[in-house]
């Protein structure tokens, strides 16, 4: 008895085999990003220097369409960090490219905001955006995760 | 027989029936997969963004002598070459040939010109930012149309005279302006434009720039048309019935290119191109110069003084986001070419920058084989697709044509 259940289980492995390599298929044709990826736009910075949240100026974000983003750039205690210098950079990880703009500050708006022009993402898919904040503490950075 | 036996010859056969169902009926598809193939339908499209840097985009007596100027084969140093000769309305504005052949012969291929309005950068290479802009440059190639400015200013004075103050004002005194001037040219053309004085290259320089716009407000005009692809989007939008719409082999080849094909890495949104530049390994043609695509295209959109930016451009501040945050071209801009909208496809071969593949099935053997680039690097990979995949992609693509009767 106990023998046939083994071969029901290793016969019934057959399908299972099917559908498991059919999921990796299409898992592959769609190249989903990593399943934990962290979407949070508010979040520490790498050292925990600061804290960097992102506002997009387009909601959804469209892929192709040039926008600006506001960045606020807190201490860990929540306070404003002014007058800090921020480089954008980014890409795509599973396709080894950049962006196609190079994205820049275009105004100090206060209160530890910052208004950055020139983002634009030119495919669908896994996006990071690399933020280098410089303030008082020292240099620090943050990298977002976007999915179009 | 065993009654194990007849349980693993049911499961075995129940698996390969399933496995033929799965892969020979067409399948529901994917909610990540119904927003893609959403976002390819022309209902997508956006409306036309403005163009800022033409005041005249968008009227109408601007487009009207545009159309004028795109078919006047005056424009041109034999007398037989307008815009119109390369970029044939009835044949979706280019020629079917590898490479243009206006006075002389190109080393590109003539480009489609629907939905161009929608595009940061025009050209292969995208050394233009404007349609307006590049309306300039074939003016004054050599091998194209064979003019210079100062020409082109002599002729708006001698035959449209009367449109041209209409829209932009009185045309300034060419009286003491040489037959040929500009700082293109050779020889004594261009020795004729250093001699000139400044006020004078502005003037010629404003009414040739004021010719791209009007051609430009024609062009804008030019737009995609739909394809039985887009009824198909559409009726998936809308919760209904497919079928019918396009073969099986259609939309086999339809869930390849939004899938396993990768095809929507550069060919995506509702006109199919991502407007940016991508090295694809193709060959470069025996006996043509070099070609470095947009690697070296960014600084000369950068200089060029009919850009967003520049003393022409009607573009107010805060305007010319593409152009401001452009950046500098990268080692993977080497021989990076625009994906062209892959809309009617398939009934314009050849294909490449250079014309270089004569079929649209050898294009697919390309993308599938990911042969390795003559200068830079490619940025394809193997797609391992087979015969029938590849067949059906090929299909797919038949089905963005403009359906019957439209250009």
């Amino acid at each position: 008895m106990s023998n046939l259940i083994t071969r029901r289980r290793l016969l019934w492995s057959v399908p299972v085999a099917l559908l498991a390599v059919g999921g990796i298929a299409v898992a592959k044709m769609m190249q989903p990003p990593p399943a934990d990826l962290d979407l949070s736009l508010a979040k520490p910075t790498e050292q925990g220097l600061y804290t960097a949240s992102v506002e997009p100026g387009l909601s959804p974000i469209t892929v192709g369409t040039m926008h600006g983003w506001v960045v606020q750039i807190t201490t860990p205690d929540g306070r404003p960090v002014d007058q800090a210098s921020i480089t954008v950079d980014g890409g795509m990880p599973q396709h080894g490219h950049g962006l196609p703009t190079e994205p820049d500050v275009s105004a100090d708006l206060g209160a530890g905001r910052y208004q950055v022009d020139g983002m634009k993402f030119n495919m669908p898919g896994w996006w990071v955006v690399n933020l280098s904040v410089d303030g008082p503490a020292g240099p620090d950075t943050v990298t977002f995760n976007l999915v179009l | 027989m065993r009654t194990s036996t007849v349980i693993v010859a049911a499961l075995v056969i129940g698996s390969a029936a399933a496995a033929w169902w799965t892969l020979a009926k067409p399948q529901p598809w994917t909610e990540e997969e119904t927003r893609l193939v959403q976002s390819l339908g022309l209902a997508s499209l956006p409306p036309l963004p403005a163009d800022p840097s033409n005041a005249v985009a968008v009227d109408p007596d601007a487009a009207s002598l545009g159309k004028a100027l795109f078919f006047d084969t005056r424009l041109s140093a034999n007398n037989k070459v307008a815009c119109g000769t390369c970029h044939l309305p009835d044949r979706q504005f280019q020629d079917d040939l590898p490479r243009a052949k206006g006075v002389g012969e190109t080393a590109r291929r003539t480009m489609p010109i629907a939905g161009t309005a929608y595009s940061p950068w025009v050209f292969w290479d995208g050394r233009k930012d404007s349609q307006w802009a590049q309306a300039l440059g074939p003016l004054e190639s050599a091998v194209e149309h064979g003019t210079d400015r100062a020409y082109i200013a002599h002729l708006i004075e001698a035959h449209y005279a009367d449109q041209y103050a209409a829209l932009f004002g009185p045309l300034p005194t060419l009286d003491a302006v040489p037959d040929h001037a500009s700082p293109n040219g050779l020889g004594a053309v261009l020795e004729d434009w250093l001699a000139l004085d400044e006020s004078q290259k502005d003037a010629i320089n404003r009414v040739f720039a004021d010719v791209g716009k009007a051609i430009a407000a024609y062009e804008r005009t030019i737009t995609p048309q739909p394809s039985r692809f887009d009824a198909y989007v559409d009726h998936l939008a809308a919760g209904e019935d497919t079928s019918g719409i396009l073969s099986d082999q259609e939309e086999d080849g339809l869930r390849l290119f939004v899938g396993k094909g990768e095809c929507t890495k550069c060919h995506n949104g509702p006109l199919l191109t991502d407007n940016f530049f991508h090295n694809t390994g193709v060959t470069a043609v025996p006996g043509l110069p070099g070609d470095l695509g947009r690697s070296v295209a960014v600084e000369q959109v950068l200089a060029d003084p009919f850009n967003c930016l520049g003393p022409y451009s009607d573009a107010g501040p805060g305007d010319c986001a593409e152009l401001r945050y452009l950046g500098q071209a990268g080692h993977e801009m080497i021989r990076a070419y625009k994906p062209p909208s892959l809309r009617g496809v398939a009934s314009r071969p050849p294909y490449m920058h250079a014309g270089q593949i004569a079929t649209l099935g050898e294009v697919l053997v390309h993308y599938n084989t990911a042969p390795a680039a003559p200068d830079g690097h490619s940025e394809l990979a193997p797609l391992n697709l087979n015969p029938t995949e590849l067949a059906a992609l090929e299909a797919f693509l038949g089905a963005l044509d403009p359906i019957e009767g439209q250009p």
